[in-house]
């Protein structure tokens, strides 16, 4: 008897500390499991700490890929007062089940529509803003400086000079493009841009927003780009198998010199033994001439509950971390570009290179799998990656991602 | 007081021949109905709905089933698992060979044991991990042999034909250890007489195989067909670890399909994945059915 009143004074003591939700207590989930991120989460939390030195801060790290899965328990379950999550269209269901909390009151009180002008539209739905964004980067090709030097190589404006490169790089018996498309993600990034490139912003955003069929011509004419390089062996065989860390020895090893990629693969290209001058980064070039030129850049960003707690200094660290100050402080531990354009330049080459560009960019693209539904980017980029292993099934793999947009799409 | 005391006593003592099984099964039963009986229910009554997991439902009917039949990726997940039941069975004469083979009295034979029995203690997710390095183009062990006899090389994770045989392989190494150990402890318990009375009247090699040890290894057949029938329909660690269902989606099982479709980062339709495990179960159905009515037959015999 009396073990099972101990037993139970435990359990009773851990769900209290697991609840934890004390006045002046704010609780933070996030998914900041990688060294970088996690240093500039570390950062985040202490000047916040500094500038409200009232509030205790209680971090809930979470492992990256857990995390997509937590977030729908804890956000019905026990709402911590903030949480990390994704702009555009992955935030929606949330947005929809009214899980999220409204803010743009933050927004207007702190005229941040100014401020992190570029992010407006990824974390608006419905005319309201669901949360601050405080990152994000650019994606592009990566290409082997010294390779390009070697052979000869400038780096390619348009698509002619791009399969020209390709063609020189084979024939010096390498394979251009490194990739790796087992996460299926990677494929998405090679979609957007081909998409951007041929049929320009307007039309991408469309088709992921479900307004045009996949069987448009104008979809055929990107694949049909797209098989301009598949067909010819550009890409790395086997992709399939791999992960995009996997594609990278490949990468330093210069059996495959190019690499399109977000900005967070400099690092481990630099970890696997590259030097910087030996990295160059090219915009994606222009495929139709004269369509202005959109980005992949995809956005990251805080939100608060609906059923925080405390919302009131969720709302403060929101309010915080929208400053200049926080996002150029953080940014320069994540190796991203703050969204704040009132932040600090950062010296590092690859970052003023990707913010030169996003700042002249047309548009902004989210990235495939959040610029389209989940379910939508699920079987797209799985058609994706069974196009760059087999291109001439493209009729099929199209009527079949038209037959999942019907039904997604209501 | 005392008197309903010995009210209350003599409903028990009354009683007590009939109370005390059902009270003795009380636990078990709570557990097995809040566990298994009403989740398939409730599996069930999902599958006829169009649900995310966070907002609303709407009743869709057989809607879910109608998609499924038109569902491509749904036939590839069938078809994948009738080749892992099929080809997973091969753990069972494969078993029992290795359990003969290890079926006599050698110095050390005891080691030699346990180290064919190792596979299945390590982890599914490790077995799928070892296994993929083993596959890996390039530096992998198998495609590097593949490459000096054939001069050509084969991701067998990435090819869509050999995808599902490559995981069904990595999935028998295990499978195998453990139809061995069942059939050793079945073979300890085979009867020395009647062994040496089929000797004295000629019995060699495959005869005396057939039809004196094997009969005698009925129940412990019986216990390795079914755990391997289990094994093949709920094979979902291997493919998850594997190839997470790719490529584009062609080594997936019914089991992954259903995590893919209600839980994973791009699925949460929960009411499609509910159908999916609705047939899932429908299939396993069938071989409880046979299992159940055969092991009955036998008690009526016994």
């Amino acid at each position: 008897m009396i073990s099972f009143k101990v037993a139970t004074g435990l359990a009773l003591g851990y769900a209290l500390t697991m609840s934890a939700a004390f006045a002046g207590e704010l609780v933070i989930n996030s998914d900041q499991s990688d060294p970088a991120p996690k240093k500039a989460m570390e950062t985040l939390l202490e000047g916040f700490k500094t500038a409200h030195p009232e509030v205790t801060v209680k971090w809930n790290n979470f492992d990256h890929e857990g995390y997509k899965s937590a977030i729908r328990n804890f956000l019905t379950a026990d709402a911590p007062d903030v949480v990390a999550w994704y702009s555009g269209n992955r935030m929606a269901p949330f947005v929809k089940a009214g899980l999220f909390e409204d803010v743009t009151d933050l927004w207007t009180e702190n005229k941040l529509d100014d401020q992190l002008k570029s992010a407006v539209k990824s974390m608006e739905i419905d005319g309201k803003k669901w949360g601050i964004p405080y990152s994000y980067y650019q994606w592009g090709i990566y290409y082997r400086k010294d390779i390009f030097a070697e052979q000869g190589i400038t780096p390619p404006k348009n698509w002619a000079e791009l399969v020209a490169a390709c063609e020189k790089l084979k024939a010096a018996g390498m394979t251009p493009f490194a990739i790796g498309t087992k996460a299926l993600w990677p494929t998405g990034g090679w979609f957007d841009y081909l998409n951007l490139r041929v049929n320009g912003y307007e039309f991408h955003m469309d088709l992921t927003a479900g307004k045009v069929p996949y069987t448009d011509p104008k979809v055929k004419a990107v694949f049909e780009k797209w098989a301009e390089l598949v067909k010819p062996g550009y890409f790395l065989e086997n992709h399939a198998a791999i992960d995009w860390q996997d594609a990278i020895p490949q990468f330093v090893q210069g059996k495959a010199p190019m690499y399109l990629m977000g900005n967070f693969a400099v690092a481990a290209m630099k970890d696997g033994g590259l030097k910087e001058e030996q990295i160059g980064f090219l915009q994606f070039p222009e495929i139709t001439a004269g369509i202005p030129m959109a980005e992949d850049a995809p956005t990251e960003s805080f939100h608060i509950p609906s059923g925080a707690k405390n919302k009131e200094d969720a709302r403060k660290f929101l309010a915080y971390l929208a400053t200049p100050e926080a996002q150029t402080k953080m940014n320069e531990v994540l190796g991203q570009l703050p969204v704040n354009n009132q932040s600090a330049k950062s010296n590092d080459p690859f970052l003023k290179a990707g913010f030169d560009m996003l700042a002249n960019a047309y548009a902004l693209a989210q990235f495939y799998d959040r610029d389209a539904p989940a379910e939508m980017a699920k079987v797209g980029m799985e058609g994706f990656q069974q196009f760059m292993v087999k291109p001439d099934n493209v009729d099929a793999i199209l009527e079949r991602l038209e037959k999942a947009r019907g039904r997604i799409y209501k | 007081m005392g008197s309903t005391v010995s009210a209350r006593s003599g409903f028990w003592k009354r009683n007590q021949q009939r109370l005390a099984p059902w009270l003795f099964l009380a636990p078990g039963m709570i557990m097995f109905a809040i566990y298994v009986i009403i989740p398939i229910f409730q599996s069930i009554w999902i599958s006829f709905y169009d649900w995310d997991g966070l907002g609303p439902k709407t009743w869709i009917g057989l809607g879910n089933y109608v998609e499924l039949l038109d569902d491509e990726a749904f036939y590839t997940s069938l078809k994948n698992n009738i080749l892992w039941l099929v080809l997973y069975l091969l753990a069972v004469p494969a078993g029992l060979a290795v359990a003969l083979f290890l079926n006599q009295t050698v110095t050390g034979i005891r080691l030699y044991k346990s180290l064919f029995f190792f596979p299945f203690v390590i982890s599914q997710v490790v077995v799928g991990l070892i296994f993929t390095w083993f596959y890996a183009p390039d530096f992998g062990l198998l495609s590097a042999l593949i490459k000096t006899l054939t001069g050509q090389s084969i991701a067998i994770l990435a090819d869509e034909r050999y995808v599902t045989l490559g995981i069904i392989a990595a999935g028998l190494w295990p499978q195998i250890a453990y139809c061995m150990i069942l059939y050793l402890t079945g073979l300890n318990n085979i009867n020395p007489e009647q062994v040496e009375a089929a000797r004295m009247d000629g019995a060699r090699g495959w005869s005396l195989l057939w039809n004196i040890i094997l009969p005698q290894l009925g129940p412990a057949t019986f216990i390795a067909i079914v755990v391997t029938v289990i094994g093949a329909l709920r094979s979902f660690d291997l493919v998850s670890i594997m190839t997470d269902g790719g490529p584009y989606g062609s080594s997936r099982v019914l089991s992954f399909y259903m995590y893919e479709q209600a839980l994973s980062e791009y699925g949460y339709r929960m009411g499609y994945g509910a159908a999916i495990a609705v047939v899932l179960f429908m299939i396993m159905m069938v071989f409880i059915t046979l299992f159940i009515v055969r092991m009955l037959m036998r008690e009526r015999h016994a």
